[in-house]
């Protein structure tokens, strides 16, 4: 059986230090191995202990589910008290991750920008000033996969179709005119099978 | 603060280059003094490891935003590493100069 896809995790604010060292003690006589924290590991427990997120709200964040996430919070406490309790140098690097800000898009001028503090939230367009802007769910600005794919979702109720975005599904979404679940519009699949 | 601008050709006539890492030439533009500087870009024709030069000779100029047409995904983690905005325009027929202007509002 071929390993699951796993998925990349999204950092927010990468640390600003690469790593810690012990000091005092038997420290500089125990020259060994440091312990290697990953990225997505670090992130994990900022969300979670320092910026005070539930694993879900935490998960979400980092674009990965929050069992996945409550594992990768698991494995940094562990390997945290290993460091503490042997005294052993602590490394932040590596990790299947990717660095992102928070994307916008101007209603005024067109163009999408990110903020890259991420700590605040961006009021005006860096480009025009204008006011008009709106959050953007994904960097659609830029050449990612799309995740739309040729089929569309549909309302029972008044029949409004809308497209099927990959990895949504259908009835999470809220027809906007008539308030009910929408469903998939299994027809076209049907024909071309 | 200094905005690099990615562009098509030397003149303010010219054309948004939709490419960051091999577009033709850079604007730099300084909002406080208003003084635009043409670089050409050396890295254009290289095959690989365009992204990394080209944010180095940008981060040298201390550049605080950059307004291209896309971005690569490692040029993308790099600026965000150096808290150097960017902003994408998608449409195209925008001139250096409309852009300034924009940027002036």
């Amino acid at each position: 059986m071929s390993p699951s896809f796993k998925r990349p995790r999204k950092i927010l604010s990468p640390p600003i230090i690469k790593g810690f060292k012990p000091f005092g003690g038997e420290a500089d006589k125990h020259n060994s191995e440091p312990i290697l924290l990953l990225f997505e590991e670090y992130e994990a427990l900022r969300l979670c202990d320092y910026d005070m997120l539930t694993h879900h709200q935490a998960g979400a964040a980092m674009g990965v589910s929050r069992p996945t996430f409550t594992r990768i919070y698991a494995s940094v406490r562990q390997k945290l008290a290993q460091a503490f309790a042997e005294g052993r140098q602590i490394i932040i690097e590596g990790g299947k991750v990717y660095f992102d800000s928070e994307w916008y898009h101007c209603n005024q001028c067109g163009c999408y920008f990110n903020h890259p503090e991420p700590h605040t939230k961006a009021r005006q367009c860096p480009l025009c000033g204008s006011h008009e802007i709106a959050f953007s769910e994904s960097e659609n600005g830029l050449a990612e996969e799309s995740t739309e794919v040729d089929d569309f979702c549909f309302c029972p109720t008044c029949g409004r179709k809308a497209k099927h975005h990959y990895g949504s599904p259908c009835n999470q979404m809220i027809c906007p005119d008539c308030n009910t679940q929408m469903r998939r519009n299994r027809m076209r699949g049907c024909k071309n099978r | 603060m200094k905005v690099a601008i990615t562009s098509t050709g030397n003149s303010p006539d010219s054309m948004l280059d939709p490419r960051f890492g091999r577009c033709s030439w850079f604007v730099i533009y300084d909002t406080e003094t208003g003084s635009t500087e043409f670089i050409p870009n050396p890295y254009k024709n290289e095959e690989e490891d365009v992204g990394l030069a080209v944010v180095n000779l940008i981060i040298s100029r201390q550049v605080k935003k950059i307004i291209s047409g896309e971005f690569g995904v490692k040029v993308k983690s790099l600026l965000d590493r150096r808290q150097v905005q960017l902003i994408l325009l998608k449409e195209s027929g925008f001139t250096i100069t409309k852009i300034i202007e924009l940027l002036n509002h």
